[in-house]
């Protein structure tokens, strides 16, 4: 097996491996998800720096031993940054035929497969649309397969405990990564402790499972000269000192919002409707209860951001959560605290669309839709996460701005980093400045329109303050009562307020930086959102090789830094990689009047660090 | 020596506002406009603690013209903006505005949550089977056969009753009033203020422009006594010029009839009692339509249960007490490892 860039030790017995990519794939049944969660924990307790990417299909529970039921979850860990989850994997590890038909055109030749060969019977075979058997007819001859009867081995250890044949195959995810906690020497107490606790009130599952994690551990010890299985071992990463967790994008950000809430002294509400991938974060904020946190399942996406901004209205910090689909539902809302100015917090967790699309497969296609996709001159704040660590401070950042601003902001998040995970050296709340909302109490001079002349935020008066009664609503507002006005001008004075008041925010973020290489030069990659991994290693790679190519990754999508267009300036050319037909490459050069090259990937799978350095030497040939 | 204030009890001309009101001259809202600030100050509502929210249509106008807080939002969702209000300060005394339209078409999916839910609000459901504002097309209450400029044949779509749509959402408080009855419509109000949780009013009211006198037939004040019914809970369903017209039981057809007392043998014990808190009673009454049955208006369902927004704060409460607030622990929980 390679890796990246191996290389042997002293032990013969043992390979030493800079980073490895496992990719587990069965049936949505066999607990791979599960499987590579646990294998995600143990390996960030070994200090590896990791990037999972679980990829699930739609169905809950798709037809038994169907190909459009397979379920893959995939690593990449390693004593290097790992950024990304990895291109290609080194280790497949296969629970049934249709798992192999799926995942196998995505394995180099020479790479490692691991397969439960008692899976390959002719009714399995048949489901997956095999005519012969992978396993007898030579076309696996280009990989490294190591079969073994994982579900007869499963069976058998745990036949003691009297499980039905049900719960009994149940066991074979823990079989399979028993053994390669042997293969990458992870240790097996932390899951025999999550086992424990999970099937606490089931004492013989647990047990059961425990010993089908020891047999597969088992295995690997004993089979290993027989089977030419080998051992690998993947070094510490060197990370900054502090205490680490692991952490996904819909956690990070589902806690930076919260912080946010807690920074601005504002009680949260979250106004949200169940939607893949958004569901998460309802589900987080809801057990968060203690934080004062109030949870409102609505009826629909509507009347969820409609409960938020009535929420921001009466004085809390209103939130809603949805992904593309119901964003678009919601956005005759948008409009109305738009017009109203009050703060607001939008997450889209965008997946792949137009319409329902993909639902579990990732995009970035609703970039139109947050920064243009109103009517009227609607303008807000649109921020982006750009890592599964990120939305933390992207969330305080989105709450700091929409409530000094009295603005909506939204946040754009998406599919892949929703669900992946990566280490998080966890952040002290105490470090963050807090950012405590003002409530206007003066009742001289007071109207709804007030505002500061500094941030042209307009006043928040809650409902409940004496002699400060007021009415908002949709109709234009008169700039200097706050009274509803047709009046023309008015009109006109109020769009350009709020263009005005959106446009100023320019000024009060940081200046766009570049995250790798110098300002100027040859080229530039420009990303934003889950991009970035895949980015930064593609650019890493190629600076290593002496390309003069830097790596420029967006935060603030609306207003963009202020410094944004004189920095693609200094680059003889710019390339745009977004999972969208070129959103981001249009907004750039409608502001800029730049002639921007668009690397573009729509397959609802995220980029491949190759394919962004491919298009790296595209541009730059062999020019150094 | 403690001094003695004088509290001043807010008037209904404290609950006026600056706004020059602008619906068309002789509509029904104007009527309920004063209906409602009366009740506001009978109630002793305080301007700062009162919100009125609103969808969109004509009577979604109202909160500008009542010198409380008020939102006037978009059209059909004043209840989601209703809920995130009363989640946010359950203290604030809530008044959700919304017509035929705005209430039971675009909005009907929320009116029927809301109302499910039984967020502690006041709805009022200004009722004139028709749309107003965007001049006149057929509402869902419409009545069949009504030629607008989009059924210029006549309408073919069957009309709901909204407080038959109401209880049939789970409402835990409905009544009806009439816009012109300001002897009734204020104490009505009132009630529904009283009451904790949803309050469902259906309040008819006349478009002068669109549908005049479209309810002609039981609010003309000549005969409004025969074709009018208030009920009372605890008191005997009795109507009528000469008072002598009552509501019975019929068990065989398992439904309401009218019938004199003093004819046919029949007595003041034959006519039923009011009773706010049946459900199934409140069904039939509402369902009672002109010319066989009197219009019934009053309060015709009560039953209180505990409301929304107060279990939604109750949870939290629990909450807090059954854990510390740490935010630093929250990240800290799960799995965790060092980094020397």
């Amino acid at each position: 097996m390679s890796g990246q860039h191996s290389s042997q030790i002293n032990d013969p017995a043992i390979q030493e491996l800079d980073s490895v990519v496992v990719r587990f794939a069965g049936d949505s049944g066999d607990g791979m998800q599960l499987t590579g969660t646990q294998f995600s924990v143990v390996t960030a307790l070994e200090g590896s720096d990791l990037s999972t990417f679980p990829d699930f299909p739609a169905e809950i529970r798709a037809p038994v031993g169907t190909t459009f039921g397979v379920s893959a979850f995939q690593i990449n860990f390693g004593s290097v940054e790992v950024s990304t989850a990895g291109d290609e994997p080194d280790v497949l590890v296969i629970m049934n035929p249709a798992a192999l038909k799926v995942n196998l055109a995505n394995l180099r030749t020479g790479g490692m497969i691991i397969l439960d060969e008692g899976a390959f019977n002719a009714k399995n075979l048949k489901k997956a649309g095999y005519e012969t058997n992978p396993l007898d007819d030579n076309s696996l001859s280009h990989y490294d397969v190591k079969r073994m009867d994982i579900t007869k081995m499963t069976v058998e250890t745990v036949k003691e405990f009297g499980l039905g044949n049900k719960d009994s195959l149940r066991c074979k995810n823990m079989w399979t990564l028993g053994l390669l906690l042997w293969m990458f020497g992870r240790k097996r107490q932390p899951i025999v402790d999550s086992l424990e606790q999970k099937f606490s009130n089931k004492p013989d599952i647990a047990q059961a499972n425990i010993a089908a994690l020891n047999a597969g551990h088992a295995f690997g010890e004993t089979a290993e000269m027989s089977s030419n299985l080998r051992r690998y071992h993947v070094e510490k990463y060197k990370e900054a000192p502090g205490t680490y967790r692991t952490v996904n994008g819909n956690q990070s950000l589902s806690w930076g919002i919260l912080a946010g809430s807690q920074l601005a002294d504002l009680q949260l509400v979250l106004g949200s409707y169940p939607i893949t991938p958004a569901s998460p974060l309802l589900h987080i904020l809801s057990g968060l209860k203690e934080f004062g946190v109030i949870t409102f399942q609505a009826e629909d996406e509507i009347a969820a951001i409609c409960g938020a901004i009535g929420s921001s209205f009466a004085g809390c910090l209103g939130m809603t959560t949805s992904s593309g689909p119901g964003i678009a539902l919601k956005t005759e809302a948008i409009g109305l605290a738009i017009t109203t100015e009050l703060p607001l917090i939008i997450v889209d967790i965008q997946r792949a669309g137009p319409s329902t699309g993909l639902p579990t497969k990732t995009e970035q296609s609703d970039l139109y839709q947050a920064v243009w996709g109103r009517n009227g001159d609607a303008p807000i704040v649109v921020l982006s996460v750009s890592n599964s660590t990120d939305g933390f401070d992207v969330g305080i950042e989105a709450v700091r701005i929409a409530t000094k601003y009295m603005t909506p902001v939204m946040i754009l998040s998406d599919g892949y980093i929703a669900n992946a995970s990566e280490p998080w050296k966890i952040p002290d709340i105490n470090d963050y400045e807090p950012f405590p909302a003002k409530f206007h109490k003066e009742t001289e001079g007071f109207h709804p329109s007030l505002r500061d002349p500094e941030t042209l935020a307009r006043v928040w008066a809650k409902p409940g303050t004496e002699g400060l009664m007021h009415r908002i609503g949709g109709i234009e507002k008169d700039h200097d009562s706050g009274h509803i006005s047709y009046d023309a001008a008015n009109h006109q004075k109020m769009t350009n307020v709020r263009k005005a008041k959106i446009d100023n925010i320019a000024n009060d973020m940081p200046l766009q930086e570049v995250s790798q290489g110098e300002s100027g030069g040859k080229l530039a990659v420009v990303g934003w959102g889950s991009t970035y991994g895949a980015i930064h290693q593609a650019v890493k790679r190629k600076r290593k090789e002496g390309m003069d190519v830097s790596h420029i990754h967006l935060r603030h999508i609306w207003p963009l830094p202020r410094n944004l267009g004189e920095l693609l300036n200094s680059y003889d050319k710019v390339i745009v990689a977004e999972m969208n037909v070129g959103q981001l490459n249009t907004l750039l050069r409608s502001q800029y009047l730049l002639d921007t090259d668009l690397l573009s990937k729509v397959s609802g799978q995220p980029f491949k660090i190759s394919e962004i350095t491919d298009a790296i030497v595209k541009n730059l040939g062999d020019a150094k | 020596m403690n001094k003695q204030v004088e509290i001043k009890k807010a008037s209904p001309k404290d609950f006026e506002t600056d706004q020059e009101v602008r619906w068309c001259p002789g509509c029904g809202d104007y009527a309920i406009l004063k209906g409602v600030q009366m009740a506001l100050a009978n109630t002793g509502s305080t301007p700062e603690n009162t919100v009125f929210v609103s969808g969109i249509g004509c009577s979604s106008r109202f909160p500008y013209y009542v010198s409380t807080y008020g939102f006037h939002t978009i059209h059909g969702r004043a209840p989601g903006f209703a809920t995130g209000i009363k989640l946010a300060n359950p203290e604030l005394e809530v008044w959700l505005v919304t017509g035929d339209g705005d209430g039971l078409s675009i909005g009907g999916n929320h009116m029927l949550h809301v109302l499910r839910r039984n967020l502690n609000i006041q709805i009022m459901l200004f009722n004139n089977e028709i749309y107003g504002l965007t001049k006149g097309q057929y509402s869902p209450t419409s009545k069949p056969g009504l030629k607008t400029p989009s059924t210029p044949m006549g309408s073919v779509d069957a009309p709901l009753s909204p407080c038959v749509f109401a209880l049939g959402a789970g409402a835990r408080f409905v009544a009806r009033g009439i816009d012109t009855s300001l002897k009734e419509l204020p104490g009505t109000l009132a009630r529904a203020k009283e009451h904790v949780g949803a309050s469902f009013v259906e309040i008819f009211q006349n478009c002068i422009v669109y549908n005049d006198n479209v309810f002609g037939e039981f609010t003309a004040k000549k005969t409004a006594k025969d074709t009018q019914l208030h009920v009372k809970h605890g008191e005997k369903m009795i109507f009528g010029k000469e008072v002598q017209k009552g509501l019975r039981f019929n068990s065989e057809k398992f439904g309401l009839e009218v019938v004199t007392i003093g004819e046919e043998g029949i007595t003041e014990d034959d006519i039923l009692v009011h009773d706010e808190t049946n459900r199934h009673m409140a069904f039939m009454l509402c369902e009672l339509e002109t010319p066989d049955f009197p219009v019934i208006c009053g309060v015709i369902y009560c039953n209180p249960a505990e409301s929304y927004e107060s279990s939604v704060h109750y949870q939290v409460e629990q909450a807090k007490q059954n854990k510390k607030a740490d935010f630093n622990a929250l990240l800290h929980s799960g799995r965790t490892w060092v980094v020397d």
